[in-house]
């Protein structure tokens, strides 16, 4: 048995998780409180990674270096995705809240197909190079062929941001009207809360979250296109499902798990089928626990 | 409204849309050269037309809040004007007949290439009907559609390389392989609804072109497959261009029969059973309706025209690989339905023409084929989530016999 390989499977399923997980609390944080899939958030993840690009090299250009320069991108990409995320829900989901839930899931694959060829019109169907800005920390050495420092930081980072939302949802008065308009919209909308602000900034904070996914990832793999949003996020809304949809630890824990289980059957099995695999898994689950691993299990009422 | 306040708010979007499409459009980076170039003019065009197109969304926005009461409680007389054209048998049949006469008339009239497109279009009519009886009329959003159409035309390529199985005899086989497929995805999402459904069968279109691409053994692989033998038309020997144009009649015969049947199941007993299913799924079980049944015939119904039109499509490429069956072709044929008018058979037909066509003839609109149709998509569900053409329910109406009428009290 090679415990090296092992061990790199292993932190190779960790980043893989990690990233999936931050796209996932976006996904499963918009159905906890619409109900809709939101087919588009792979592609709010893809822009924040093109707008981290742009920023960096603008900013290379302007003679900048070093961390700063990936500092300044990620706020820019997490601003912009943000800003796509809120207009898309006033576009393509508001005037759907009544309609039918097929109007608004249609609606959301329009979106996510507008928005793939929009960057591809308007930038490059090309793979562009995405710099690595993250340094190589000296302690790392001995570990290197086991784990980078770019996944070191996407580890870190990735909890601090699970640990900022939990504060958010559990701790403020936001948070709480999120969590009313989630158990049930018109009893909040009657105890006054302002529902149409709280979609809004769930579509904000999601979209804040799969950007900062996009540019870790971006930096870590080191090349980006206008159809990585595409993959991404399908495999995101398996883990949210994994999880539990609506559920939020339920999509963190869905994304390691599906991290952990895709590498280590691409590193032991087959990568030619690592795809299939994710949507395998997806049926499986669905079939056999369609609550998912955290999510609480429904009963339809008429 | 205020003039004025129509024109702040309309500013507002145009500022707002040129902040927000900024780095995407205006600037672009090449970060191996090390060069960025600005493209400000860009910036112009996006202001002034999300100037333009926000007064548009609001009218239109506000036309709908107000308007539809309009439409779908006054009767038919109320109706636009061009709705009596679809309405008014006695100008049905001439316009159907016109319709007839100039399809038979295509090959006369166009070259054989432009034939070749309409062929096309009309394996899209076939595929986008049996795509509307899912969607459009069972109300299940299925995404991998694609893998219908793969599976009828791998199943005849792969049929006639290893057993020499003809054409004609493929036509049925296919459908019936793609009616096997439907059946074998639909028990496994059976209890699964809209969203997840999208999903899984997104997922299920993916599968079949991923082990297409990589079971080297049975598929050949991404290399894909060749010298597909075109139909036999009674043993006659026909040159590649006769060829074509016979393929191009098939296909006018194969629409007639598929709009035939479906409009005929359509109005059948499991029919109006879909159309239950889609209205209210529990309704439609509290009412007795078996919605196993229902869903599951309602894939392999609309499966088996993808086999078939999967089939037509080997014969007349010739040549067929994985890259033939992405998802986009799911997406593609979804579009039609959704723009044609979920349920309506006019309708597809009509947008399967226009959406296939129209990029071919063209150039200028190809590229921007993918971003017209999902802004398409978008806009339709907001302001016309029926489509062009509305589909009609049928109505039923009871009229009282004679026996009735004195047997009252």
């Amino acid at each position: 048995m090679n415990w090296d390989y092992l061990l790199s499977l292993f932190m190779g399923g960790l980043t893989r998780g990690s990233i999936y997980a931050l796209i996932a609390l976006g996904y499963t944080m918009v159905y906890g409180i619409i109900s809709l899939i939101n087919f588009a958030h792979g592609e709010i993840y893809m822009i924040g990674a093109f707008t981290a690009l742009i920023v960096i090299g603008v900013l290379t250009l302007a003679g900048w270096n070093g961390m700063a320069i990936l500092l300044i991108a990620a706020a820019a990409a997490v601003v912009y995705a943000a800003a796509y995320g809120w207009t898309m829900e006033r576009i393509a989901y508001r005037p759907l809240r009544r309609a039918p839930r097929l109007s608004a899931l249609i609606s959301a694959i329009g979106m996510s197909l507008f928005l793939q060829n929009y960057v591809r019109m308007a930038q490059t169907a090309n793979f562009l190079p995405f710099p690595n800005l993250i340094p190589d920390f000296a302690c790392l050495k001995p570990v290197a062929h086991i784990v980078r420092a770019s996944e070191i930081v996407i580890y870190a980072v990735t909890a601090l941001v699970m640990l900022l939302l939990t504060l958010l949802v559990k701790f403020t008065r936001m948070g709480k009207a999120m969590r009313a308009t989630a158990q049930d919209r018109e009893m909040a909308m009657l105890s006054g809360v302002d529902v149409d602000q709280v979609i809004s900034l769930t579509f904000i904070i999601g979209s804040a979250i799969a950007a900062i996914g996009g540019v870790l990832i971006a930096s870590h793999v080191g090349q980006i296109n206008f159809y990585i949003g595409f993959l991404a996020g399908i495999k995101a809304f398996v883990a949210a499902v994994l999880g539990g949809i609506g559920s939020m630890p339920g999509a963190v824990l869905g994304g390691l798990v599906l991290g952990w289980t895709e590498s280590f059957f691409t590193g032991y099995v087959s990568s030619d089928y690592e795809d299939v695999f994710a949507f395998l898994f997806l049926v499986g689950i669905l079939i056999f626990r369609p609550s998912g691993l955290l999510g609480r299990k429904q009963t339809e009422k008429v | 409204m205020d003039p004025k306040e129509e024109i702040k708010k309309s500013f507002i979007a145009a500022i707002w849309f040129m902040f927000l499409t900024f780095p995407i459009m205006v600037v672009r980076v090449d970060t191996i050269e090390h060069t960025v170039t600005w493209r400000w003019e860009r910036l112009i065009w996006v202001g002034a037309a999300f100037f333009l197109l926000s007064f548009i969304w609001r009218r239109l926005l506000d036309r709908k809040l107000t308007g539809p009461s309009a439409t779908d409680t006054a009767p038919a007389h109320a109706a636009p004007r061009w709705k009596h054209l679809t309405a008014d048998s006695r100008l049905k049949r001439p316009a159907l007949a016109a319709a007839a006469l100039f399809f038979l008339a295509v090959p006369l009239l166009f070259s054989w290439n432009k034939t070749i497109l309409v062929t096309n279009a009309l394996i899209y009519v076939v595929i986008a009907l049996g795509l509307n009886i899912v969607v459009g009329l069972a109300g299940q959003l299925v995404l991998g559609y694609v893998a219908f159409f793969a599976v009828g035309a791998y199943g005849y390529a792969l049929l006639n390389l290893h057993y020499a199985v003809g054409f004609w005899s493929a036509l049925p086989i296919g459908a019936a392989l793609a009616a096997l497929f439907g059946l074998l995805l639909g028990f496994p999402v059976l209890r699964l609804r809209g969203d997840y459904l999208a999903i899984v069968t997104l997922g299920f279109g993916e599968i079949i072109r991923i082990v297409l691409e990589n079971w080297n053994e049975l598929s050949f692989g991404p290399s894909g497959i060749d010298n597909i033998p075109p139909p036999d038309f009674f043993g006659l020997i026909l040159n590649l261009r006769q060829t074509h144009i016979a393929i191009y009649y098939l296909m006018v015969v194969l629409t007639l029969l598929t709009i035939l049947v479906v409009s005929r199941l359509q109005h059948s007993r499991i029919g109006r059973s879909w159309e239950a299913l889609r209205e209210d799924e529990t309704a439609a079980q509290a009412m007795g309706i078996d919605t196993t049944r229902a869903k599951l015939s309602a894939f392999a119904l609309g499966a088996c025209w993808a086999g078939m039109g999967g089939v037509v499509f080997a014969a007349k490429q010739k040549f067929i690989n994985p890259g033939n069956f992405t998802i986009w072709e799911s997406i593609l044929v979804l579009c039609i339905v959704v723009l044609g008018g979920m349920g309506s058979i006019t309708g597809v037909v009509l947008a399967a023409l226009v959406l296939v066509i129209l990029p071919e003839a063209l150039r200028v609109f190809a590229d921007y084929r993918w971003l017209v149709f999902g802004a398409m998509l978008v806009l339709v569900m907001v302001f016309r989530p029926e489509g062009l053409v509305r589909a009609r329910r049928r109505v039923y109406a009871f009229e009282p016999t004679e026996s009735d009428k004195t047997e009252g009290p």
